[in-house]
């Protein structure tokens, strides 16, 4: 199925190449790189380019495109979906997945790619499998490596593959038992110009971090399961116990994993966190523009608005943004037009605000295209739909573990027009 | 760090013209040189002793790999190292191989024997690896080699080998074609296969190998679909793609009726093209010439219980995290689910927007393909496909797409302000994507023509020239439709001639003015006078319409133009371009009357004013789903490089009995061989069937023959055993022939008495033993309520005509048989009897018949097992003998087929007596046949291979086994609790076989008796992980307490503990190995709702009895 890889720099070089059939020659990204010219963004290169003999299917994360190379008939979403996957594993492996991570590790790499695919097919992508086969590196185990001469490579062969339960490593032993899980949901919407909301939803997803010793089960339960619309599971939670009970009822893997992500039935009416009085506007003839923007609390339950993050791609005709916060620092990049305000918390005794004026190209007339306006913002300690977590029972080892649940709100997708 | 600084060493090194380099190091100056001397010292650390030189030495090595450059030259010094000790070295000489062996064949060979040697080694992981390099180097010289160590791996013990084995044959294959048919035995023994490891690989492979062998996933298709959702996520994306395609093959539209109802209707769109309808017609042919009178109507469609298996299996899989999964059931639901339950991939796929851009890229372009054809689907999403301005500009346009096929009469309003918001956009391709797509909006929307047609005049006066140019094209368009109401617009449209520069927008506007010179005559010859001044210097699509232009105003108003036109003419003679100079020559000729000119000329109006269709503005997405949704082919609208087509629905359903899995029965014998004089010809793939699980099943031949009634209307699928069928076929031939009302009515009856008998089978073939005469007769009584449908006899009848037919003789005294209505048991026998007498020739096949031989030992034995142990157990004395009875027939499976033992049949059974000598051994009842014309002696086993801590207690050696004579023996094997297969060769004086015992688990135990509260106690103790609770619907006719003691018993070997409730039944039991206790409790609710509860140490034993027992318990 996949042929080889290779991994592309921004700057258009191939540092790493991976053959799993026959050789296929690096010439072939010739036609990456041509797509590559023809596309003015880099998030622009269409995810699958057909080439004479091959078919290029990549995609773009932390500045690297990872293009894999196809031959014949294969569904895109599964290329796509195993490229995304190996990205995830060397962030796992590495903590960052940049050019210089790999190429320190390339050996780390290289095994890890020989053990996920065989002869283009998956072999074993869950993380704690790999994790059998091939120890991540860490700063001591390097150099107790190159002392003592031992490696990387596991010694023990791989149960996970095994089990019925291939997602966990057996034997696994902690002192402090515990398992953490975040609640994040995320509010994507589009505000339009007079500030009525055109489309908002909330997509939620349960994070969590299990040290757990042995062969723990685990059930989760809600206070309001009935929120939750569409659902997406680890493979570890049980399906069946969810559509009966609408509770989660699961043997974790070991460490952090995704235990679900889901979105809120769309009845519900979405709470706005913050509303956005905006005046920007261009006169014609005039090379002076007015920008004015105030951002205020909305429905926030009583909790503090924190982190916000306020950007807003301006037309191309502003040549400079002459600015004054009332909180926080702003940026403005000429090059881009990129305008970005780090608010900060807001206040909701003293409204930050944002005012001031843009220049524009003399002579030019005025850019008849409006800014949007993108808000990145978080609220702790809640989770904007209301979702509950009832209780955590563990069942199957005897210790008692340390539970902890976190809810948090963040901004998804969130836009103003104006 | 090594690996960091084994890249600053390599970097100075070699290096070639245009390879990138990192982090230059100034200081590596002298080239070549210095290369070859690098690599001698890499040759140094490689051969040295230590490990850790040899270790550091390979690193530096795959980091050249890695970079793509040429380490080949190593070559020798690498392989030494394959049978280094130290996995790390090993792995990477492994990678180092992999890469470079199709290049040094000959040095590759040296490293063979080593993976051969890994190939025998005792753990399954080393085997499974020395495999996977073994077959991932590409040296044709070991092609033999490789297909051997396949072969072998695919009967291992370990499914991890088998997973590896299934990996390496599309290796060989592309390696070497020629070996396809071996590879699709080996493929076919895999698919047989039942543990999910294997599932997802040997599928794969088939895609790869012979995507064409349908034929061969029908045994499996089951039991693919029950795996389905255990296999590892990839393996599902493959099972699911290559299941769609062959559900097209096997069952009927079940949009059927619908889309004819649509037609009648006059209904908006016909969703499925023309030629489906003409299957329509074809398939009511069919059924008049089967049976004239009857049926005028068409029939109701009933879905096939296989089609509805798999759409029920593999709806759980939309809330699976990988988008792959979710888009491979989105469109399998596409292409095979009734119109009414595709609704529910909808929110799968929106839920998949939320992901990365890629993801959002696919899935959009196949929402786009959807909403053409089912748009209602994703209306309730409409707002999810809203864009923001942080989207790249391919997904904006996707996104657009999906909208504009969204639009209709009622959410057009909306869109449109969507519409209106986008046109302001930053990014200028999708301002004109947008415009497009208010223009498709106009036409496909009648109301709103007007609105969009302003809208986009409007924009007319846009400042940037691609909006523009856009607008003017989007408007021609919009135009041609209505022209006459909007001189005007053309007239505005004229004048801005003078301003807008994009060729295509000023052709479109000249073209304009040309069609429509009647409703602008003052100002279209104009226009050419100004065209006529820049002519040489305009685009040639502009050239091309101003020509076109004056020839229309020449025909129309030649008094004003005649002058102007001639000028373009001659300029355009002159044009460096041919074919402008071709059009001005061809025009001339056309319009300006001269001698020569001939009759064509009279009609130049006509050929150039005629009045021209309205353009249909339709989406790139149209008519895409021809191609499977979801595969790369769709997605780029071209027939990738081994792309399989998806298949139409055929015009009448196969034969759905081929999906049946069949156990070998003794009684079966005698019709088989019948059969298999007459349908010689039919392909029989049994070679491997004596090696394989109790799963695989020979008889495919005898499939084409069975009854269809299943698949016309009745809920079981099932078609009976053999006997039944042949005895069926000459019924209902007969029917055919006499035809006659009331016989049809007495073969209903009959008909039923095979259903039922079908279900026992299909509940046998899940594993299970059944006593089948025991669940006849239970049956009887509750399955008068079945309906049989009409076609049921008709396809029974018109099937019975292809069928050979039986003598009269036999027919006569059936149908007597059947006249009087025996109870099913007594026409069994009879009907055994009767072919008996008819088969007297090749009756050695059919003696002696066994099954009344192993019953009644069998539950003889078991009752005195249960007073026996009764006299232990202090628990009350209601445990009655019948109760228990049930479990005492035994199954018996295949061990060696008639055909590949060369007359020597083998069936093997559980019989549940304690094996004497071995307590920890589960006996197994070997019963021998001899059906060849000669004597087979020294019947004994030898070479037995075991998986480690198995143990096997062989039988005594048979000395003589006289043709015709059947012997028993009896062989304890100890599974060590797992299901492994106990594979050994079976000899006589002259041969071998491969053979295996594979134990259901169920028969991995054996009853002890609890008291209830001991019961409660021990599974108070095995809670948690060793509790497997499963709810379930129980099957109709299993609603009372004694069939599912039955039932369960019959599963398991189990016994049952008393219980207060009625609404409980609990079962106990020990693993025959270990001891471990079994505790079953299955607790009825109403409506036939249920919980099953199995407590036992072992998880996996637990796991699979549950999947057992409710398969028992659910059909």
């Amino acid at each position: 199925m996949i042929h080889s890889l290779f991994l592309v720099n921004a700057s258009g070089d191939i540092f790493l190449e991976k053959h799993w059939k026959s050789v296929v020659s690096r010439s072939v990204c010739d036609y990456f790189f041509e797509a590559q010219e023809r596309a003015t963004e880099p998030e622009n290169v269409p995810p699958v380019i057909p080439t004479p003999h091959h078919y290029l299917i990549s995609v773009l994360r932390h500045r690297i495109y990872f293009v894999a190379v196809i031959q014949s008939e294969v569904p895109p979403l599964f290329v796509i979906e195993f490229l995304h996957r190996v990205v995830d594993t060397f962030q796992d492996y590495f903590g960052v997945c940049t050019e210089a991570a790999i190429k320190d590790n390339v050996v780390v790499v290289y095994e890890l790619l020989e053990e996920m695919l065989d002869n283009g097919f998956p072999l074993a992508t869950e993380s704690n499998i790999l994790k059998e086969l091939i120890k991540p590196p860490t700063i001591l185990r390097t150099m107790v490596n190159t002392i003592t001469g031992s490696t990387n490579v596991g010694e023990q062969l791989p149960t996970g593959q095994l089990s019925v339960v291939p997602w966990r490593r057996t034997g696994v032993k902690y002192t402090n038992n515990e398992a953490y899980f975040d609640v994040v949901e995320e509010i994507d919407a589009i505000i339009d110009k007079s500030g009525s909301t055109i489309t908002a939803e909330i997509q939620g997803v349960i994070d969590a971090c299990v040290k757990l010793t042995g062969m723990p089960d685990l059930t989760l339960s809600f206070m309001n399961p009935r929120l939750l619309d569409d659902v997406s599971f680890h493979p570890c939670v049980r399906f069946k116990r969810w559509e009966a009970e609408r509770i989660l009822s699961f043997i974790p893997p070991d460490g952090n994993f995704r235990l679900l992500s889901y979105h809120v039935s769309s009845q519900n009416l979405v709470a706005i966190p913050v509303y956005v009085k905006h005046n920007i506007s261009f006169r014609e003839g005039s090379s002076q523009g007015r920008f004015d923007l105030t951002l205020g609390p909305k429905q926030t339950m009583g909790k503090a608005v924190e982190s916000v993050l306020v950007s807003s791609q301006l037309p191309r005709g502003v040549l400079n943004a002459n600015l004054n916060p009332s909180q926080g620092t702003y940026t403005f990049d000429p090059v881009t037009k990129m305008l970005t305000w780090d608010v900060g918390k807001i206040n909701p005794q003293k409204l930050p605000s944002l005012k001031g004026t843009m220049s524009l190209q003399a002579g030019a007339s005025k850019p008849d295209e409006n800014p949007t306006i993108n808000i990145q913002l978080k609220i702790q300690q809640m989770a904007i739909s209301g979702l509950k977590v009832n209780r955590l029972d563990m069942y199957g080892e005897k210790y008692k573990p340390f539970k902890g649940i976190k809810y948090m709100t963040k901004a998804g997708k969130f836009q103003v027009r104006t | 760090m090594s690996a960091s600084s084994a890249f600053n060493d390599e970097k100075g090194g070699s290096s070639s013209v245009g390879e990138p380099e990192y982090g230059h190091d100034p200081a590596s100056g002298g080239i070549f040189s210095s290369d070859y001397k690098r690599h001698d010292d890499l040759k140094e650390m490689l051969d040295s002793n230590k490990d850790s030189l040899k270790l550091e030495a390979m690193k530096r090595i795959v980091a050249m790999i890695a970079r793509g450059k040429n380490a080949s030259d190593l070559f020798p010094a690498v392989v030494k190292n394959v049978a280094c000790k130290n996995i790390e070295v090993k792995k990477l000489v492994y990678v180092y191989l992999v890469r470079y062996a199709e290049e040094q064949q000959d040095l590759a060979l040296l490293s063979i024997s080593t993976f051969q040697r890994g190939l025998k080694d005792p753990n399954q992981l080393i085997r499974a690896s020395a495999l996977r390099v073994l077959s991932s180097i590409r040296v044709t010289i070991i092609v033999p080699i490789m297909m051997l160590a396949i072969k072998e791996a695919a009967s291992d013990m370990s499914p991890y080998v088998r997973k590896t084995a299934a990996h390496a044959i599309p290796k060989l294959y592309s390696l070497d074609p020629e070996q396809k048919d071996q590879l699709i035995e080996v493929i076919e023994k895999l698919l047989a296969d039942k543990t999910t490891l294997v599932a997802g690989s040997v599928v794969m492979a088939f895609e790869e190998v012979c995507p064409e062998r349908i034929d061969l996933i029908h045994k499996n298709y089951r039991k693919l679909c029950n795996l389905l959702i255990d296999v590892e996520e990839w393996g599902q994306v493959v099972i699911i793609n290559m299941l769609t395609r062959y559900a097209r093959t096997q069952f009927l539209n079940p949009n059927i009726n619908e889309s004819l109802l649509e037609e009648g209707g006059g209904g908006e769109k016909t969703f499925y093209g023309s030629d489906e309808d003409e299957d329509d017609d074809d398939e009511d042919d069919k059924e008049k010439k089967a049976e004239a009178a009857t049926l005028a109507k068409r029939k109701p469609y009933v879905m096939d219980p296989d089609h509805r298996l798999l759409l029920r299996n593999t709806k759980p899989l939309l809330q699976s995290r990988n988008a792959a999964v979710v888009m491979a059931v989105a469109q399998l639901y596409f292409h095979l689910a009734p119109k009414a339950e595709i609704g529910v991939i909808a929110k799968a796929l929106v839920r998949l927007l939320r992901s990365h851009s890629e993801v959002q890229y696919v899935v959009l372009q196949n929402v786009a393909t959807m909403t053409i054809k089912r748009r209602g689907m994703f209306e309730p999403y409409l707002k999810s496909f809203y864009i923001r301005s942080t989207d790249p500009t391919q997904i904006k346009v996707l996104k657009l797409e999906v909208l504009t096929n969204l639009a209709n009469e009622t959410n057009i309003s909306t869109i449109l302000r969507e519409f209106q918001t986008y046109i302001k956009s930053m990014d200028k391709d999708f301002v004109a994507a947008t415009i497009q797509a208010i223009g498709r909006c106009a036409t496909n929307i009648g109301e709103v023509r007007d609105t969009c047609l302003n809208g986009l005049v409007q924009l007319l006066s846009n400042r940037d020239e691609l909006v523009v140019a856009e607008s003017v094209v989007v408007i021609k368009k919009l135009l041609q439709m209505q022209p006459e109401k909007h001189s005007d617009i053309i007239k505005h449209m004229a004048k801005l001639t003078d301003n807008i520069q994009v060729p295509m927008a000023r052709a479109s506007i000249l073209w304009l003015i040309g069609e429509y010179c009647e409703h602008v005559p003052k100002i279209a010859p104009d226009v050419l006078r100004k065209m006529a001044k820049s002519f040489t210097n305009e685009e040639d699509i502009v050239k091309l319409q101003i020509i076109n232009l004056s020839a229309k105003l020449y025909l129309t108003n030649s008094k004003q133009t005649k002058l102007l036109t001639q000028y373009v003419l001659n300029l355009a003679k002159y044009d460096q371009n041919y074919d402008i100079r071709d059009r001005a020559r061809f025009i001339r000729q056309l319009i300006v009357p001269t001698e020569k000119s001939g009759a064509l000329s009279k009609y130049a109006k006509k050929l150039f004013l005629a009045l021209k269709p309205a353009p249909v503005l339709e989406s790139p997405f149209k008519d895409r789903d021809h191609f499977q949704l979801g595969s790369l082919s769709h997605l780029l609208n071209a027939k990738a490089g081994g792309y399989q087509e998806l298949p139409d629905w055929p015009e009448a359903a196969p034969d759905p009995s081929v999906r049946n899995v069949e156990v070998p029965e003794w009684t079966k014998c005698s019709s088989r061989e019948k059969r298999k004089e007459k349908k010689v010809e039919k392909p029989f793939y049994s070679d491997s069937e004596g090696e394989s699980g109790p799963t695989e099943s020979a008889d495919s031949e005898l499939d084409s023959a069975s009854g269809s009634e299943s698949g016309s209307g009745s809920e079981e699928s099932g078609s009976g055993s053999e006997s039944d069928e042949s005895e069926e076929g000459s019924e209902s031939e007969q029917e055919s022939e006499e035809d006659k009302e009331e016989d049809k009515k007495k073969k209903k009856k009959e008909l039923k008495k095979p259903v039922r008998e079908s279900e026992s089978e299909q509940s046998s073939e899940e594993e299970e033993e059944t006593k089948r005469e025991k669940k006849s007769k239970q049956r009887k009584s509750d399955s008068e309520s079945e309906s049989d449908e009409e076609e049921e006899s008709e396809s029974e009848s018109s099937q019975s005509e292809s069928e050979d037919s039986e003598s009269e003789a036999e027919v006569k005294k059936k149908k007597k048989a059947a006249d009087s209505k025996p109870p099913p048991k007594p026409v069994k026998t009879e009907n055994k009897k009767e072919k008996k007498e008819m088969s007297l020739l090749d009756l050695d096949d059919f003696e002696p018949s066994p099954s009344p031989q192993v019953t009644p030992v069998n539950t003889f034995m078991s009752n005195s097992l249960v007073t026996d142990l009764e006299g232990l157990s202090l628990s009350d004395s209601v445990l009655s003998s019948a109760t228990i009875t049930p479990s005492s027939a035994s199954k018996s499976y295949e061990l060696l087929h008639r055909i590949t033992g060369e007359g020597l049949s083998v069936e093997y059974c559980f019989s549940r007596q304690p094996f004497s000598p071995d307590g920890n051994m589960v006996a197994v009842q070997v019963q021998f046949n001899n059906s060849a014309a000669s004597e087979t002696k020294n019947l004994h086993m030898e070479d037995v291979k075991l998986q480690c801590g198995m143990r096997v207690k062989e039988f005594p050696e048979i000395e003589l086994l006289p043709a015709g004579e059947a012997a028993t023996a009896v062989m304890g094997i100890d599974f060590c609790d797992s299901t492994q297969a106990a594979n050994f060769q079976l000899c006589t004086h002259t041969k071998k076989f491969f053979v295996s015992i594979q134990p259901p688990v169920g028969e991995l135990m054996r009853p002890v008796f609890l008291t209830e509260n001991e019961f409660k106690k021990e599974q108070g103790q095995l809670m948690g992980m060793n509790e497997i609770t499963e709810r379930l619907t129980l099957d109709a006719k299993c609603r009372n307490e004694h069939t599912i003691v039955q039932r369960v018993t019959t599963a398991a070997n189990l016994s049952r503990v008393p219980c207060g409730s009625d609404k409980e039944c609990r079962f106990a039991g020990r693993t025959v190995t270990s001891g471990s206790l079994v505790l079953v409790s299955v607790v009825t609710k109403e409506e036939g709702a249920a919980q099953l509860t199995v407590n036992c140490e072992k998880m996996v034993i637990g796991t699979m009895l549950v999947k057992d027992i409710l398969l028992a318990l659910t059909q």
